[in-house]
């Protein structure tokens, strides 16, 4: 309501709009900080450490943390400094990969198929049906073999192929319910192409629900990814991700916390971080949230 | 006590919201005399509802009420809520907007009247029924006793309406509180709605409350009218006296901005500034200041209280004696130039439609889904529109307007029949040239609150179609600027989102969208009908500024008849699927051709308590025809008031052989016998 100050001024699209609103939101900045924090440390930060993940300091089993190994060691001599932060670049990376592969699948699946209707929309809810009703496992499991010794990016692949079905269905039904709205029939009726107006109407629309789910992909995407690697690809032992720190450290939670405790730590800020910056995203989309008007 | 059935003192409600308290009626004092109508107008958020609901006392919990609602002797807002139960039906009944939802869906009718019947008296089984089939058969239910056993769903709109006042009527209350009750039907099932509620009223005796947006409801019905604005009432007074001189600014603008279906030649509307305001946090101080062209410095310093006027009227308004005082007061506020109707200038045809026929296909059985037949929604229509001239589609709900117009805009090759625009047959356009096609034709559509995307900046927005059409983001900027100006709208508001933006404001950028590309014809789908009645005008004389300037064509779809006359230069009358007729508007409306024209003419309602008193009006019976089961013959032929005085051949006729649109004069019929 400040109208009377402005003279021509330029005039805003909605991206430069949702990074005003995303700014003016302080814990969602907070959280980007944090992830960015979280990236610097997992990258740079083994080159301050004076073991590398790797090496075994048979000297020292099971110590508390020390000047010497920051975060103590392991059963078997592991700097647990060097093991958590080479688990965070794994780990940081697949979660955050994943969550967007995979909502970014469902988004498009969901609102293409939503949009368009009729055969588009039988094929895709066929290909869900069928992906929803095969034991993913188990496939992943047959096909190991083939999958082992490559890049673990497949491994990304491969989680965001097994987990975008449910959110697509979500989105599917909710574009077909906005493609009778006026404005997207407006859309068709200025030539709007449907890519663009998928795109450009009825996934910011729906933005609410990707980015919750998103958000919350990251975090089960860390703690699941352990469930592969046991059916051997993935992160393979000796290399470590938080989830495999997190899933050995467990047991001795009680006697032995630092084995647990800072890969525990990060996973929980990490995930904190996420939903932080997800909700300063969903509010800075979102015209109507009074969290992104107020200055 | 007086022959005052109601005394409401000093009522104010209060709901809590998010963005504060919303004082929803504020301070009212108002009296209902025995069997007197008494309208309460208001445009929404006027508390015009809330006020109705809470002498009934049907306001939702979280409601705050003060003040006092003595009927008989009893402050009704201190009774509990067991003891009101005594009064609603039997003292006080209600007739909702939407007759769908206010009846229960899995009960017959016969069975929700009996039970009205049975709460407040004691009476049998056998005698409720008796009562039942008997309050059916006085509000015009054909075949009562069979209708009994009917349920809600297997009544049309105004059949339901009809129900309910028999429900309200069912235990002879002292008032009849009616929300609205026509609001959500068409023209010709209005004008019998509002028979029927007279009728009501004579029978009962009961006094009548009125709840209207509508004023040209008020001017037949009421005897007094109330005005309301932000939760308060600004003047009440007998209806004729303050539809002839109305003393606070607001009414005098009200009065002024509504399209009349009467007045000769199109001039100008008045447009009041600004958009009505909510009711959250308001200020000390008159709350129609910030939109009055005669505030001054005193109006923001205290609320004005309603007070006398002259013996019959009041008013609230702090300069009441001086503003009454004046002899044309419709001075105060700013009229456009007069519209000059374009000569045709030239004769080219922007858009011809042939024959267009748009069937649905009527689907039969659960398992075994076959096609059983077809419904016809659009039959045979033909339409010309001249370059900078405007053609109104009119018709009521169900008549295949809005089909016609999707049709057009879909821009493919029809069932049957052609489109033709700026004379190319788009059934022979490819690809790329309907793409180029659609620059030319665009679209504003009714509700302006679904038709932006909320989620997209209004800059974005309008200049959505500029880069879709390949142009550069430094034009896009320049264009942008000027569309906001030319649709009155500041330039630094280009980056708010949609629900910043009051309707009429919404329903400017949507014009401002349509205009982007400089479109030769726009289609208009009833544009102001879901904007509040005060911000009509304005978009009505920007939509009429725009066409002089630019030279646009428009192709008007319509129920509003008011409004088709002041906007339109062209009508096609629709019904049941086809044109019945066609012409200018001005001698369409002057002499009907059509036996519906007429019936749909006289059916508008027209805001002068004077004129629309003395009027016979047609009242048609019965209700728009399903289009899966249309009338042999011509379609009209079993509603048409004409067809009983025709000869017996010529009536045999109407039931046979379907008419052919005829030139006569400067327009055109499809009717065996047309009206001289």
């Amino acid at each position: 309501m400040n109208a009377t100050t402005e003279t021509v001024e330029k005039r805003l699209t909605r991206m430069a709009l949702v990074r005003k609103r995303f700014a003016r939101n302080k814990l969602a900045v907070a959280g980007l900080v944090i992830l960015v924090a979280m990236f610097v440390l997992a990258f740079v930060g083994p080159f301050f450490g004076k073991h590398s993940w790797d090496s075994l300091d048979f000297f020292s089993l099971l110590q508390p943390p020390s000047k010497e190994h920051f975060f103590g060691t392991s059963q078997i001599g592991g700097d647990v400094y060097a093991l958590t932060l080479r688990g965070l670049q794994k780990s940081l990376i697949i979660g955050i990969l994943v969550a967007i592969f995979s909502t970014g699948l469902a988004a498009i699946a969901g609102g293409f198929a939503g949009f368009y209707g009729g055969k588009v929309d039988r094929s895709v809810m066929w290909i869900i049906d069928a992906l929803l009703v095969l034991p993913s496992f188990l496939i992943i499991a047959v096909m190991s073999p083939w999958f082992r010794g490559r890049t673990w990016l497949i491994f990304v692949v491969l989680l965001a192929a097994f987990g975008w079905m449910i959110t697509a269905r979500i989105v599917r039904s909710a574009t077909m319910s906005l493609r009778e709205r006026d404005f997207v029939r407006a859309a068709i009726y200025m030539g709007i192409p449907a890519r663009k107006i998928v795109f450009r109407h009825l996934l910011p629309n729906v933005a609410s629900i990707l980015i919750i789910d998103a958000t919350l992909n990251v975090g089960g995407t860390i703690l699941s990814e352990t469930g592969l690697s046991y059916l051997g690809f993935g992160v393979q032992p000796p290399d470590v991700s938080l989830g495999s720190l997190i899933a050995e450290g467990t047991a001795s939670a009680l006697t032995y916390p630092w084995l647990f405790m800072f890969a525990g730590a990060a996973l929980v800020l990490t995930v904190l971080a996420v939903s932080f910056v997800g909700d300063g995203l969903r509010d800075a989309f979102d015209p109507g949230s009074a969290m992104g008007k107020k200055l | 006590m007086s022959n005052n059935l109601i005394e409401i003192r000093n009522l104010s409600v209060s709901f809590p919201s998010e963005a504060g308290v919303v004082q929803a009626v504020r301070d009212v004092s108002l009296d209902i005399r025995a069997g007197e109508v008494l309208g309460i107008v208001g445009e929404s958020g006027s508390g015009k509802t809330v006020m109705s609901l809470a002498m009934i006392r049907l306001l939702a919990r979280t409601a705050s009420v003060s003040g006092s609602i003595i009927h008989d002797d009893v402050d009704l807002l201190q009774l509990s809520d067991d003891a009101m139960s005594k009064y609603r039906g039997k003292e006080i009944s209600m007739i909702f907007q939407d007759p769908l939802s206010a009846l229960n869906p899995v009960h017959t009718i016969g069975r929700q009247i009996i039970e009205a019947l049975q709460i407040h008296s004691e009476m049998n089984k056998s005698d409720a029924l008796k009562r039942a089939i008997e309050l059916l058969e006085i509000v015009g239910i054909p075949r009562p006793a069979e209708r009994a056993q009917s349920y809600p769903h297997e009544f049309s709109g105004g059949m339901r309406q009809r129900v309910m006042i028999a429900l309200a009527i069912a235990n002879r209350p002292k008032v009849i509180l009616a929300d609205e009750p026509t609001t959500a039907l068409d023209v010709t099932v209005q004008a019998q709605i509002l028979d029927l509620l007279k009728t009501a009223r004579d029978m009962t005796g009961a006094a009548v409350v009125l709840v209207t947006h509508d004023l040209g409801v008020v001017a037949g019905l009421v005897d007094r009218v109330a005005i309301m604005y932000a939760g308060k009432i600004v003047e009440i007074g007998p209806v004729e006296e303050v539809f002839a001189q109305p003393a606070m600014p607001y009414t005098i603008g009200l009065l002024r901005s509504i399209p009349r279906i009467d007045t000769v030649g199109s001039s100008r509307l008045t447009s009041i500034s600004g958009a009505p305001v909510s009711p959250i946090n308001l200020p000390e101080g008159c709350a129609f200041v910030p939109r009055c062209p005669a505030a001054s410095d005193v109006c923001t310093v205290k609320t004005p209280e309603l007070v006398s006027l002259s013996p019959t009227r009041m008013t609230a308004c702090v300069r009441q004696g001086e503003i009454f005082a004046l002899q044309d007061a419709g001075k105060l506020f700013q009229t456009g130039p007069v519209h000059v109707a374009p000569e045709i200038t030239s004769d080219e045809v922007t858009l011809e439609v042939r024959g267009l026929t748009k069937t649905f296909p009527l689907m039969k059985g659960v398992l075994l889904r076959r096609q059983a037949g077809s419904v016809y929604a659009v039959d045979g229509v033909d339409l010309v529109l001249r370059r900078g001239r405007s053609l109104a589609l009119v018709g009521e709900s169900g008549c295949g307007k809005t089909t016609t117009l999707i049709e057009i805009l879909n821009m493919v090759a029809p069932e049957s029949g052609t489109i033709s625009i700026l004379g190319r047959n788009v059934a022979e356009l490819s690809r790329s040239e309907r793409l180029g096609m659609r620059k030319d034709l665009q679209i504003v559509f009714q509700d302006p609150f679904a038709s932006l995307d909320p989620r997209l900046p209004i800059g974005d927005a309008i200049a959505e179609p500029l880069g879709n059409f390949g142009m550069s983001k430094a034009d896009q900027e320049n264009r942008v600027r000027e569309l906001l100006e030319l649709v009155g709208l500041n330039q630094s508001q280009a980056s708010k989102y949609p629900n910043e933006f009051s309707g009429g404001q919404r329903q400017r950028i949507a014009i401002a969208r349509a205009l982007a590309l400089n479109p030769q014809i726009v289609a208009l789908d009833e544009p102001v009908s879901a904007l509040d009645v005060s911000v009509r005008a304005g978009v009505l004389n920007l939509l009429a500024e725009l066409q002089e300037k630019l030279k646009l064509s428009y192709l008007f779809v319509s129920h509003d008849l008011a409004v088709v006359q002041h906007v339109a230069d062209d009508i096609a009358v629709m019904y049941l699927g086809s044109i019945v007729e066609s012409g200018p508007v001005r001698d369409v409306f002057a002499h009907p051709k059509h036996p519906y024209t007429q019936a749909l003419l006289s059916a508008v309602p027209i805001p002068d308590p004077k004129i629309e008193r003395t009027r016979t009006r047609i009242i048609l019976q019965g209700e728009l025809p399903s289009p899966a089961n249309p009338p042999s013959g011509c379609r009209f032929h079993n509603r048409c008031h004409v067809r009983s005085t025709l000869s017996p051949e010529l009536a045999e006729k109407c039931s046979v052989v379907r008419p052919e649109m005829l030139k006569i004069g400067t327009g055109a019929v499809a009717c065996h016998a047309p009206l001289k």
